[in-house]
């Protein structure tokens, strides 16, 4: 599903690699934590996926296509079968819940009559009916997560991307978050999620790959946040 | 590509960003009706040359009782001589098209019209206008070879070429033409860069909605419409009153004021309003979207 082949990026200025010479292999359907500090270069790496980078050197392969050789008219296709999720929700607040989860299908020429639906359905997995018409700023930091889970997942992607989801959120309402990334993952989804948290990690005991100054240091099944620590 | 969707955000766009669509709507009034302007001056000037140029010819003035140019020491001009230069004029087919002669009563009568509205036309007498031979020529370029022929005559006080005269007039009037068109030139970089500014604003304003529709994967062409349509719908709203300003210049000015006063030539038709109506537009337009297409280039990169 996702593949890096010797990948380095180095940004424009830098004196140093943000990822330097990082292998590694995701298969479909995995559930994958990416752990390491802050600059440790877990970013760079998602935003190789995205191609909102790309590589210095080396290959990077996202569902089957080298990003290398993608045209740029075709990265909105690839970014159809990711789907993304921040610390920060990236709500629009002039929206409510569910214009919010049909502005992804909006601007994507999803037809209208089929919208009302397919986010019906998404808002019943994400645990939200009922919250429909609320506002971003009427509802808790959980479920502004979880509109945003729902948003990212709407268009039913095959890869989901989580860039920190629990870091602004206390550790139960973080635990409902990953129950639900889980079930995303049960479904078929590829999670590829960046954190911080090491309960989480420690509780979830899926993949981990670990960064550290943009070497993958270590790439464990069933693994916990930190060796030693 | 949802149709709705793409209006409803032109127009949001356009109300949240009033006073930069108004000042795009007002520049682009501004410099287009400046365009305008000078694309009218070059029609009347053109106008105008085609008119006059079209009747301008070479006059030989003859030597009469009061005239005290030296050329005419000998006194007035003989019937002799007259005939002289009539058959001499009519012998020049290859560049003579055409010979008047015009007696003092007719000159006095032409004077009078000219100066109808001047004291001076009620105290004029036929004694004091001189004689002349009124010549068109096939080609008004070839004025040396008539003033050459006749202009030492005995009789003759002076030849004169209106065309000499009138490019004159033109010289300064192709100075005012290049004014104009110099402003509307330094107008239309105003607008350009005003229009890309607003661009970068407005793309900046909305840069949340844009984040994610890059991230749910819109197309390039999905995120850059409702902003182009923004700077078209400005553009055009700005070419429509530029387009009327026009049209009320033509009313006010040109046929109420400069047409009533100057009936001795002719000015631009509607027809010169309708030419340039689908340039303006199409500039104008053409002009905003060009310029955000570029800016936008910049900002909403994938």
């Amino acid at each position: 599903m996702i593949r890096f082949d010797h990948v380095t990026k180095l940004h424009k200025g830098a004196t140093r690699p943000a990822v330097e010479d990082v292998t590694v292999d995701i298969e479909r359907g995995e559930f994958v934590f990416l752990v390491g500090a802050s600059g440790s270069g877990k970013s760079t790496f998602l935003r190789l996926l995205l191609r909102e980078d790309r590589p210095t050197s080396g290959t990077v392969w996202v569902a089957g296509k080298d990003l290398n050789k993608l045209a740029n008219w075709k990265v909105p296709a690839l970014r159809r079968q990711i789907g993304c999720v921040f610390q920060d929700f990236r709500l629009l607040p002039n929206r409510t819940v569910a214009g919010n989860v049909a502005f992804a299908l909006e601007v994507i020429g999803t037809p209208r009559e089929e919208i009302k639906e397919i986010v019906a359905n998404v808002l019943d997995l994400v645990g939200l009916t009922g919250k429909e018409d609320s506002y971003p700023n009427e509802i808790s930091g959980g479920e502004q997560q979880r509109v945003a889970i729902a948003r990212a997942f709407v268009n039913r992607p095959s890869i989901l991307i989580a860039d920190e989801p629990t870091g602004n959120l206390d550790p139960e309402t973080s635990i409902g978050i990953m129950k639900l990334l889980d079930r995303i993952n049960k479904i078929g989804t590829t999670v590829v999620m960046a954190t911080h948290d090491v309960a989480i990690v420690d509780q979830m005991r899926k993949r981990v790959i670990e960064i550290e100054n943009g070497h993958i240091v270590r790439d464990q099944a069933r693994g916990v946040y930190g060796m030693g620590a | 590509m949802r149709f709705g969707y793409i209006i409803k955000e032109v127009s949001t766009g356009l109300r949240r960003n009033l006073t930069l669509s108004l000042a795009v709507i007002i520049t682009v009034a501004v410099s287009l009706s400046l365009f305008g302007s000078a694309l009218l001056i070059n029609a009347q000037v053109n106008t105008m040359k085609d008119y006059w140029f079209d009747r301008v010819e070479v006059s030989i003035f003859l030597c009469g009782n009061i005239s005290d140019s030296p050329n005419c020491a000998d006194g007035a001009i003989s019937e002799e001589e007259k005939g002289q230069i009539r058959s001499d004029l009519q012998g020049m087919t290859d560049i003579v098209d055409t010979v008047f002669y015009e007696s003092k009563e007719q000159a006095l009568a032409r004077f009078k019209d000219q100066f109808k509205n001047s004291p001076i036309a009620d105290t004029a007498t036929a004694d004091q206008m001189p004689e002349s031979f009124r010549v068109k020529l096939v080609d008004p370029t070839q004025f040396a070879v008539i003033e050459g022929a006749f202009g030492l005559r005995p009789g003759v006080e002076q030849v004169i070429d209106q065309r000499q005269t009138l490019q004159k007039l033109f010289d300064a009037l192709g100075g005012l033409q290049k004014l104009a068109q110099a402003v509307a030139g330094v107008m239309i970089l105003v607008t350009i860069l005003l229009i890309s500014n607003t661009m970068r604003v407005a793309a900046y304003n909305r840069r949340r909605e844009t984040g994610i529709m890059r991230l749910v994967g819109a197309s390039n062409f999905t995120i850059q419409l409702p902003f182009l349509l923004e700077a078209a719908v400005a553009a055009t709203i700005g070419s429509l009153v530029a387009i009327g300003a026009l049209v009320v210049g033509k009313i006010y000015l040109i046929d109420q004021t400069l047409a009533t006063s100057f009936t001795f030539t002719t000015f631009i038709g509607w027809d010169a309003i309708y030419a340039i109506v689908p340039v303006m537009l199409g500039a104008g337009v053409g002009l905003a979207v060009l310029a955000a297409g570029l800016t936008l280039r910049k900002y909403l990169k994938v």
